[in-house]
């Protein structure tokens, strides 16, 4: 009680800066980054990087690595302060972090998994048109690059680790797009938010392929902080994220994120896919 | 002139045609060869570039492979082709296909292609050939395999893990590549070529046109030989000791031997048409004279002893009149060197100046006289002197008033000259072919006979004459043989 206190009399001083050290230099903030858009242009990356840092008045550290899970450790280790991570991490650790914000897209806090094939390829409507065939998945923690596709089978009665001859991850939605569209692969589930984004940014990628069947609106991939994070800094972020639209370089940045905004979001949105996730996880036992 | 032929053309264009094809033959042999070289440089480059670029991808390749990450793999085998860039078209890889150790795909840049799992040896030729070429040869080598009739060349370098043969890694190059770096060089060369045309034929045009100006107006000055000799001054001579100045020279020199050709057969024509008009003369006056010595001695006679009468008289001295003076005509045709009196001497030669000097006086004339002569010459005095006093009253009476008369007599080379000249009218050079016949004066007053029978004169003492006369001078040389004799 009395600490609490002591912060809101801080908080009071200054507008609502995130305080990461009392002492000298702020604490850098530490945001990890995954595929769940499209992370690999840097000079955006730049450019959002000083967007936070501006607003939080602190050095902004983005970290990226190679797949969703080596993200989802180091939040758990407590090694960033948030992260923008997909939903099927989200729902497997709810406890151990806690839901920052939600992207708002085409007005709502919800996305779509795609399954995508080769443009030559006209016929296939649904996973089970491509029994016996390569299939490409972005990210084995990915909701709609993996768990998605997985239920779906699950669901047609299908054993998902046989069903295609041969599967491979290519670790983002991006390249899952390659994959299909150079025939690596004979189908591939990727998001539907980067799909379309990629759409207008390289629409050379997606034109070699075909949206053969939409899954249907989950909760779009979260924004979310490690479970221990200062409540200041919690609340300064959120107000950063939601608010990013109601200045002229936030709204150009989600412009270019291909974004509404950002909204805090409500923990149910996740609901479909904790289930989803339950079925896949009870079918391996 | 019609052209029927190449080899027709004037040497004004077939000098700069052979230069031009000279810098053609020239420039496609340098070009040919430098696309040769161009052509294996540039293989050794692509061969060595895949050696090198085949070995990090094999290396690069272990882990996906052993993995059996597919997408890692094909990752891989993408890079070459993600920075293959337009500068250097020759070094970009057309194709990248990883085969296991059963020959069957396991990644590739074409998936749709070469389908994974399946041997591309069934469907292409190339790998067909490649499996073989595999089988037969060393398995851990890295080999360069060109399949007869095929566009593409493959570089196949080994995929080794820890001393294992994981499979191989095929990098095809298309031998098309090659096309675009020998086009530009062969671009490049035509360029330099037309360059240096355009300075070689301005060049070769000025050559040509200084060969070939002589000759074409050498063969102009023998196209005019046939109808009319040229003036063998207005021939152009190069001044050049080659082949065409000695042409030149050589023309020149041949014109001047036909010009003196034509004048020694005019002067033969016009002697031998004098000498014809001499002998018909001569005929005629004996002919004459015969009749007319009797007809005279007839009328002497009758005059003597026929006791005539006043009328007769008259008409008998009318007679004797004409047949006189047809005596006298006759006589003048009639040129006849008799048995000389006295040599020639100083003297004789002065008494002639003596006489046309009061002539030459009456037209106020300057009048040089030379005599040169002192001893006497075996020579007709009667016949020199008539000669000489012919072609003085000539000169004398073609002069204007005040104009100049000259003669001058000396001995030289055994022969006696005579020379006369005078700056009065000329004589037309149509003229001087019929200038010694008979009455063929165009003068009025005047015989007509006095150069027909000077002419005579020369002709029986066995010497020369010669006539030049242009504007302001006309000169007669006669040389007169003296006889060995003497």
């Amino acid at each position: 009680m009395h600490r609490r206190h002591f912060l809101q009399m801080l908080s009071g001083a200054a507008a609502m800066p995130l305080t990461g050290s009392v002492h000298g230099e702020p604490a850098t903030l530490r945001i990890g980054l995954t595929p769940v858009f499209l992370d690999d242009q840097l000079d955006f990356l730049k450019q959002l990087n000083a967007y936070f840092a501006r607003r939080s008045g602190r050095p902004v550290s983005f970290i990226q690595r190679g797949s969703y899970r080596e993200i989802n450790e180091l939040i758990l280790g407590g090694k960033l302060d948030f992260a923008w991570i997909c939903g099927y991490p989200y729902v497997s650790h709810r406890r151990d972090m806690r839901l920052l914000a939600v992207p708002v897209y085409h007005g709502k806090p919800l996305y779509q998994s795609y399954l995508i094939v080769p443009k030559s390829d006209s016929d296939t409507r649904y996973f089970t048109d491509l029994r016996g065939k390569i299939y490409a998945y972005s990210d084995p923690d990915s909701n709609s690059g993996f768990l998605y596709p997985q239920y779906s089978l699950l669901r047609a009665g299908e054993n998902p680790t046989t069903f295609f001859s041969r599967t491979f991850f290519t670790w983002a939605h991006r390249k899952v797009v390659v994959a299909v569209g150079v025939g690596l692969a004979q189908g591939g589930s990727v998001d539907g938010y980067v799909y379309d984004t990629l759409a207008l940014v390289h629409p050379e990628l997606t034109a070699a392929t075909r949206v053969a069947h939409r899954s249907p609106l989950f909760g779009h991939t979260p924004f979310v902080a490690r479970h221990d994070i200062p409540e200041r800094d919690f609340r300064s972020m959120q107000g950063i994220l939601v608010s990013m639209r109601d200045d002229q370089e936030g709204a150009q940045l989600l412009r270019s994120l291909n974004l509404d905004g950002f909204t805090p979001g409500d923990d149910h949105l996740y609901d479909s896919i904790a289930a989803m996730a339950r079925t896949l996880a009870e079918s391996r036992r | 002139m019609r052209f029927n032929r190449l080899d027709d053309l004037s040497l004004r264009y077939k000098i700069p045609l052979r230069v031009i094809a000279l810098v053609l033959v020239t420039a496609f042999c340098v070009t040919a060869s430098m696309v040769f070289r161009e052509y294996d440089e540039s293989r050794r480059d692509l061969v060595a570039h895949a050696a090198g670029l085949g070995r990090v991808l094999a290396d690069t390749l272990t882990a996906p492979m052993v993995h059996d990450d597919l997408w890692r793999a094909y990752e891989v085998v993408r890079t070459p082709q993600l920075h293959n860039n337009s500068d250097f078209e020759t070094l970009s890889v057309a194709s990248v296909v990883v085969l296991d150790t059963g020959f069957r795909t396991f990644v590739s840049t074409q998936p749709i292609r070469y389908p994974l799992g399946l041997n591309p040896a069934h469907k292409e030729t190339d790998f067909a050939y490649m499996q073989h070429a595999l089988a037969t040869g060393e398995a851990t080598a890295q080999r360069l395999i060109e399949p007869p009739a095929s566009d593409h060349l493959y570089v196949v370098t080994p995929i080794i893990a820890e001393g294992v043969l994981l499979g191989h890694l095929a990098l095809g190059y298309s031998r098309q590549v090659f096309a675009p770096r020998l086009r530009n060089l062969i671009a490049r060369s035509a360029l330099v070529t037309l360059l240096v045309l355009t300075v070689l034929l301005p060049l070769s045009t000025w050559w040509a046109r200084r060969l070939a100006d002589p000759l074409v107006a050498l063969a102009a000055a023998m196209d005019q030989v046939a109808e009319r000799l040229p003036d063998p001054t207005a021939v152009p001579i190069p001044s050049t000791g080659d082949e065409i100045g000695h042409l030149a020279q050589a023309f020149r020199g041949m014109l001047v031997g036909l010009h003196e050709k034509a004048q020694l057969e005019q002067h033969m024509l016009v002697a031998e048409r004098l000498a014809a008009v001499g002998r018909l003369s001569a005929g005629i006056a004996h002919e004459i004279n015969n009749p007319l010595g009797g007809m005279l001695n007839a009328l002497n006679t009758l005059r003597r002893h026929g006791a005539p009468d006043a009328l007769t008289e008259k008409t008998l001295s009318l007679l004797e009149r004409g047949l006189t003076q047809v005596r006298n005509t006759v006589a003048a045709l009639l040129v006849e060197a008799k048995v000389e009196n006295h040599p020639l001497t100083s003297q004789d030669i002065e008494d002639i100046h003596i006489l046309v000097m009061a002539a030459a006086q009456k037209k106020t004339a300057d009048f040089v006289w030379r005599n040169r002569l002192d001893a006497p010459l075996p020579l007709p005095s009667t016949l020199v002197r008539q000669v000489l006093l012919n072609l003085l009253l000539n000169a004398v009476q073609a002069i204007d008033a005040s104009g100049r008369v000259e003669c001058d007599t000396h001995v030289e080379n055994q022969r006696l000259v005579i020379l006369v000249e005078n700056d009065g009218k000329h004589i037309p050079a149509d003229h001087l072919p019929y200038l010694f016949e008979p009455f063929a004066t165009e003068r009025s007053e005047g015989s007509g006979l006095g150069l027909w029978v000077t002419y005579q004169i020369v002709q029986q003492l066995q010497g020369s004459v010669e006539v030049d006369s242009q504007p302001g001078l006309t000169r007669f040389v006669i040389e007169l043989p003296l006889p060995e004799s003497a």
